[in-house]
């Protein structure tokens, strides 16, 4: 799984593209992090930290008008949409300026601009919604693909067999990418799911494809992206992959992760994919230089970014009141 | 004007949303090649075609989370949940999705659903398939709330559910399935969070819903005939939005209020209600106000059972002559 797979065809720009993304998604959890540390961050978050190759692969990978649906763990797959840092950090810390006027939080970041189309923070429910947008695009002949990441706890809720199900039935334009972090919040997902394999081992029960990939290996994580976005585009119908990763934070904010033994923690953290990335296109010949100055870059923009959302204030009291209907109000007399 | 039963309004209903609006699609268990277990929706597969007609797996959350992603990407879809109790497998989506994204999203979704379910008792289906829900729907913000008790309000209410473009719960009353009264031709619309006045009246203001609305008129009825007590009967038609005014200046008139719900008493809409006129209308009032409802048990099977509980034409008469008379 760890092989070092060089692939010339991948132009320099979108390597470097891959790159970038992964150290935007890294810089801003770990920022977030701080932020929580410091009382600017409140309630919960759930951070993505060591598995931003499965969000930077796909976030290269999609086209402008396809969707994405994420879980609560979403600030990697906001971020992977294009949505700018600022926005996202003063939504986290219930700020007006806010993604959403600081009213949704952590949990349920949404840009219906950039395709980014919500987190979900009730385990499963996204995977039929998911379902519906391929519905709409196939009857609308739009040739857009949703896309709906979930963690492996996810594969043994009903939602998630119902989701399948429905979406081999009427062969609709979506791609279910379940990250196994091994555990599904704090107990590891091999103790409680009947096969080795939490989604690719279910796959044959919907007449798809097993399909595990290295969600460590940006490149792999681009290269089936492509493969299944296109596999979908054609008519192909769904398709499922498990791409294998490990948080290096506990479940959240609140968890330091303390159920994982060290070893394994170890392992994992050897396979980072960031300096992993960073380590083959140093040897595939990209200038140092030029990834120091993308790492700079990002650090500058996640500075301006945190100021900028402190410099936020709070979300006026009547935006409690808004947005309740379609009217814009809340009212439910007439 | 043609003579139409509630079960023949369905079809004709959603052929005229679907034939104005492309947008339209409707899913479901049984809807399209067997026309849906009450037979509601027989022939509109012929008609509109497998693209727009959908026959779905037994997967409720599969059947309203696509309802709410088709809905979200420009579609203005309409879902058929077999018995609204089914809604107990398939709530999340409902409540915590469609009802509240719009909300969190700082109004960047609309989620314009209508999600059609037979609902109530009446058939001796037992606790399981009789259940009237409205008061679960009504209890979550987000959520907009129909009962049609005719045909003609079945087209009019399910015409403005489509064009509305928040979730409305559309809950059509299993046991009018066959009853029948006249509809005009041409299109119908009506308005969601409009009461209608069945029955006018000087002494006492009955405020209903759904099958209710039949048994309160028919009581009404006898109350004026045997007993002198003339009573105003409004169908409330939906519950969100709720039409409390003219349920206040009607009690305005008569300074007496009862409710008569099908749902178990605890939290019923009429609670609701009620609170709402003692708080607003307290001193045009000559008594308190009473909820005729049924009790606050799960709904038996055998005919005898079922219907001592369900408030009955009988139930209705004798309470209110009681408190009035």
């Amino acid at each position: 799984m760890a092989q070092v797979m060089f692939d010339p065809s991948l132009q320099q720009d979108v390597r470097l593209r891959l790159f970038e993304r992964m150290v935007i998604l890294r810089r801003f959890e770990k920022r977030v992090y701080d932020l929580f540390l410091e009382g600017f961050v409140k309630g919960t978050s759930h951070l993505s930290i060591g598995q931003e190759a499965i969000a930077a692969g796909f976030g290269e990978a999609m086209q402008a008008s396809d969707w994405t649906f994420a879980t609560y763990r979403g600030h990697a797959h906001t971020l992977s949409r294009g949505v700018e840092m600022a926005p996202v950090m003063a939504e986290l810390m219930g700020r007006v300026g806010g993604l959403m006027g600081g009213k949704g939080g952590s949990m349920h970041l949404t840009s219906v601009d950039h395709g980014m189309m919500g987190s979900y923070a009730i385990v499963g429910a996204h995977l039929p919604i998911a379902v519906g947008a391929a519905l709409s695009a196939k009857y609308r002949k739009s040739n857009q693909v949703a896309v709906c990441f979930f963690g492996d706890g996810t594969t043994n809720i009903g939602a998630f067999h119902e989701a399948l199900n429905f979406a081999a039935v009427y062969d609709l334009p979506v791609v279910f990418v379940c990250e196994n972090n091994l555990y599904m919040e704090y107990t590891s997902i091999h103790d409680v799911t009947a096969v080795e394999h939490p989604a690719a081992d279910r796959a044959a029960s919907y007449g798809l494809e097993r399909i595990i990939v290295d969600g460590n290996d940006v490149s792999e994580m681009y290269r089936v992206a492509q493969e299944r976005l296109q596999w979908a585009r054609a008519g192909q119908g769904p398709s499922l992959i498990e791409a294998m990763t490990y948080r290096h934070n506990g479940h959240s904010r609140a968890d330091p992760g303390k159920y994982r033994p060290d070893t394994e923690v170890a392992a994992w953290m050897q396979r980072d994919p960031i300096p992993a990335y960073r380590r083959r296109l140093e040897l595939e010949g990209v200038a140092v230089a030029l990834l120091d100055e993308i790492e700079e870059r990002v650090a500058v923009a996640v500075d301006e970014a945190t100021e900028v959302a402190k410099a936020s204030p709070p979300p006026p009291a009547d935006l409690a009141w808004r947005d309740v209907w379609s009217d814009g109000g809340w009212q439910w007399r007439s | 004007m043609a003579e139409l039963s509630y079960r023949e309004a369905v079809y004709r209903a959603l052929a005229q949303e679907m034939e104005r609006d492309e947008r339209v699609v409707f899913l479901g268990e049984d809807v399209a090649k067997a026309g849906g277990v009450f037979k509601a929706t027989s022939g509109l597969l012929d008609r509109f075609g497998p693209g727009r007609v959908i026959d779905t797996p037994i997967s409720e959350q599969a059947i309203l989370g696509a309802l709410m992603g088709a809905a979200m990407t420009g579609l203005r879809p309409v879902a058929e949940i077999m018995y609204s109790d089914f809604f107990g497998v398939c709530w999340d989506i409902v409540a915590n999705q469609m009802a509240k994204t719009r909300y969190m999203t700082n109004g960047q979704v609309t989620i314009p659903v209508v999600i059609r379910s037979g609902n109530g008792g009446g058939l001796r289906f037992g606790a399981q398939h009789s259940q009237s829900i409205e008061n679960w729907a009504m209890a979550v913000p987000g959520l907009k709330v129909a009962l049609p008790s005719t045909p003609h309000d079945l087209i009019g209410l399910f015409a403005a559910a489509v064009r509305d473009d928040d979730p409305v719960i559309f809950l059509e009353s299993k046991s009018l399935y066959a009853t029948k009264d006249e509809v005009a031709d041409g299109e119908i619309v009506e308005s969601l969070g409009r009461a209608r006045l069945v029955r006018s009246g000087t002494d006492v203001t009955i405020v209903t819903i759904g099958a209710m609305v039949h048994r309160s008129r028919e009581a009404a009825d006898r109350l004026a005939q045997e007993f002198g007590i003339d009573c105003a009967v409004i169908d409330l038609r939906t519950l969100v939005p709720l039409d409390i005014g003219t349920v206040l200046a009607s009690v305005g008139e008569t300074s007496r209020l009862f409710t008569v719900e099908e749902n178990p008493q605890l939290c019923g809409w009429g609670a609701e209600v009620v609170s709402i006129v003692s708080d607003e209308g307290f001193y045009t009032l000559d008594g308190p106000p009473v909820r005729i409802t049924t009790p606050h048990i799960p709904l038996p099977a055998a005919a005898e059972l079922e219907d001592q509980v369900i408030p009955s034409v009988d139930r209705i008469v004798e309470v209110i002559m009681k408190r009035v008379g």
